[in-house]
């Protein structure tokens, strides 16, 4: 463009580039992000040698100087000496090695443990159907039903020629399990009524579900879970008694429910007024509008701030070891109180560490999954 | 506006009126946004409703379906008294489509399934018959082929002729309008119009609350012109709108024509 004779300028149409290499790629990512300057520079590199050194240390430990089982005496007595001596040098996967039936199961008659592991995978299947939208019919109800009476039966036995288990034998996954899904499962839809409750236009109704959900949020969840164990069956009349899990299953459900019914309430808030006034327009019915426009735009806006509730609950339901139900936590703890594995707390802790990230992880993957799919073809 | 010769009138004014409001007054909290307002509508009649911003014409339709209470007076729509009664008002909202400045499609369906629901779940039609039905008055609008689409995939003229087919497939006797091209971009506006004068032609008992001044011309029987609640004055549009008999019409009609 050095020599312009002319009085117009002719531009010249040029044809499409792609970029110059070193503005795309893994390098000029790293360049942009890791190594602009020379503090980020440094920062960089400080931190890369930390996280080396963490990791190999963390794989020396768990993986290389593990001890990874130890010999039983025939008592069932293990001897743990190996253990002791790499301790602080190599983890002790031996605790888990030994004590995984405890800790998966807890006191459940061994020679029954097949009873809750298929619960336990009876469980993750249920959780699968009800992930993928091909299912998402009203037959999914009667599947939760079959699923979940089917559960009772392993759990308890009692009939099919299975044999007869109390519930205070019950103890760890399972446990967690029922507490988590039966508790949000009754949770959320007490939520979705209470959250309307809250908008009703009938002062009654709308006063009731304000009065539950302030009181309930205004108690830590450990006293409710207190109350429901301690002081509830002070109030039964003589001679009846329900079920402590069950005290500790409603507990959680007010719990869950409380705080879920605001997270719906802040979608049905999010909604414009003219979704609820095209609907009364059109003459839908105060439930046909609610079922068929307000919740399926309230809920699918709260998509996350649902999941993270309900992944806090997943593992709250934790918090019934305080009341001594025997939960994955418990179970866990229980383990390592014989003498002989006391002091591998942090294997055990590890373990089920994992076991709680499996299941958290896999929820708020899929609410991003479901988060996305929903949007799809679809702005606003 | 194309058109420039009115459409022949339909009324009927033999019949019992479509809809009759007698000294209707209504307040939010201490504000008096309905002062006395009586009007009767024809069946077959095309009323158009003007007047500045905030003086309750949005409110005076809303009344008529009852998106909104009255506090005073009496309103009946079709022979039916509005009142709390829930059944009265199951059976106006089947007489009487509406449709909004803002679309208020829903936006989580697809043009079919927003055209079909009311059908389906309010007036218990087959599924087949409402998606046939809805094709129908969806090609009529002329966007059969955005049938599978979502609202948030049309642009706003699109959408407004979808929110049409909609209230239409409930089969109304009467159609609210309010400002229903308030919100479009200028080239969007003529495919709205043209849907609403197509509309008036098959006969349709009509309220439109618009300032589409060469709309009111082609198709209203009637111009009704409202001021801070009140009906100032009303009348056929070609008189209304040459010879304005008060001066706050005087000054709407000159604010507007500035703004045109
Ligand atoms: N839901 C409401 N609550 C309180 N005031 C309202 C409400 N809706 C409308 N108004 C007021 O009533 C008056 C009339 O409103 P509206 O009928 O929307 O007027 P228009 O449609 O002619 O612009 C305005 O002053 C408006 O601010
Ligand atoms: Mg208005």
């Amino acid at each position: 463009m050095s020599d312009i004779t002319a009085g117009t300028t002719l531009h010249s149409s040029s044809a499409a580039r792609s970029a110059p290499v070193n503005l795309v790629g893994p390098m000029a990512w790293a360049r942009a992000n890791l190594f602009a300057n020379w503090w980020s520079t440094a920062i960089t590199l400080a931190l890369g040698y930390l996280f080396i050194r963490f990791a190999v240390s963390f794989v020396d430990w768990a993986f290389i100087n593990a001890i990874w089982s130890v010999p039983v005496s025939p008592q069932g007595v293990a001897n743990t000496e190996a253990c002791r001596e790499a301790k602080g040098v190599g983890a002790c996967w031996a605790v888990i090695t030994e004590k995984h039936r405890f800790i998966l199961f807890g006191t459940y008659p061994y020679d029954e443990h097949w009873r809750p592991l298929l619960v336990c995978f009876l469980f993750v299947g249920l959780y699968i159907v009800s992930a993928m939208r091909r299912f998402w019919r009203w037959e999914l109800a009667l599947i939760w039903v079959a699923v979940l009476t089917a559960i009772g039966v392993l759990m308890w036995g009692g009939v099919f020629g299975l044999t007869y288990v109390p519930q205070e034998r019950w103890g760890g996954l399972p446990i967690t399990l029922i507490l988590a899904t039966f508790g949000l499962a009754f949770a959320f839809p007490l939520a979705i009524l209470v959250a309307l409750g809250r908008r009703s236009s009938l002062p009654a109704i709308k006063a009731l579900c304000v009065l539950y959900v302030e009181l309930i949020r205004g108690v830590p969840l450990i006293s409710l879970l207190f109350m429901a164990s301690v002081m509830f069956p002070l109030f039964l009349p003589e001679g009846m008694n329900i079920d402590k899990l069950l005290r500790a299953q409603i507990a959680i459900i007010l719990f869950a429910g409380a705080y879920l019914a605001e997270v719906v309430r802040a979608g049905l808030q999010a909604l414009p007024k003219g979704q609820y006034e095209a609907a009364d327009a059109l003459g839908l019915s105060y439930w046909k509008k609610t079922g068929l426009i307000i919740l399926p735009q309230a809920l699918r806006l709260v998509i996350p701030p649902l999941v993270n509730t309900f992944i806090g609950f997943f593992k709250d339901t934790s918090l019934v070891l305080i009341i001594g139900i025997f939960d994955l936590l418990t179970a866990g703890k229980t383990a390592i109180i014989e003498p002989s594995w006391q002091g591998f707390g942090v294997e055990v802790y590890i373990a089920l560490g994992l076991i709680y990230f499996i299941f958290c992880y896999a929820m708020s993957k899929y609410s991003a999954g479901l988060e996305t799919e929903l949007n799809k073809g679809r702005r606003r | 506006m194309s058109a420039a010769e009115t459409l022949a009138s339909s009324v009927r004014a033999d019949a019992p009126p479509a809809i009759s409001l007698k000294g209707v007054n209504k307040w939010f909290g201490a504000l008096h946004v309905l002062r006395d307002v009586n009007l009767d509508v024809a069946m077959g009649e095309r009323v158009v409703v003007c007047g500045p911003s905030g003086s309750g014409k949005s409110t005076l339709i809303r009344c008529i379906n009852r998106l909104e209470e009255h506090q005073e007076g009496q309103i009946i729509v079709d022979g039916i008294e509005l009142s709390n009664d829930l059944r009265s008002l199951d059976a106006i909202r089947r007489e009487v489509g509406m449709v909004f400045q803002s679309f208020n499609l829903f936006p989580h369906l697809t043009i079919l399934e927003n055209c079909t629901l009311a059908p389906i779940w309010v007036r218990k039609m087959p599924k087949k018959e409402a998606e046939e039905l809805a094709m129908e008055y969806l090609t009529r609008v002329r966007i059969p082929e955005q049938a599978n689409k979502y609202p948030g995939q049309l642009s706003g003229g699109q959408q407004q002729r979808v929110a049409i087919a909609r209230a239409l497939c409930m089969k109304p006797k009467i159609m609210l309008f309010d400002e229903p091209t308030s919100a479009l971009d200028p080239e969007m506006i003529k495919e709205v119009l043209d849907t609403m004068i197509m509309l008036a032609e098959t006969g349709m008992t009509m309220i439109c609350v618009t300032h589409e001044m060469g709309f009111a011309r082609t198709v209203a029987d009637r111009v009704i012109f409202m001021d801070r609640g009140e009906i100032v004055e009303s009348g056929e549009p070609q008189s209304l709108f040459n010879n304005p008999q008060t001066e706050r019409l005087q000054t709407f009609l000159s604010q507007i024509l500035r703004g045109h």
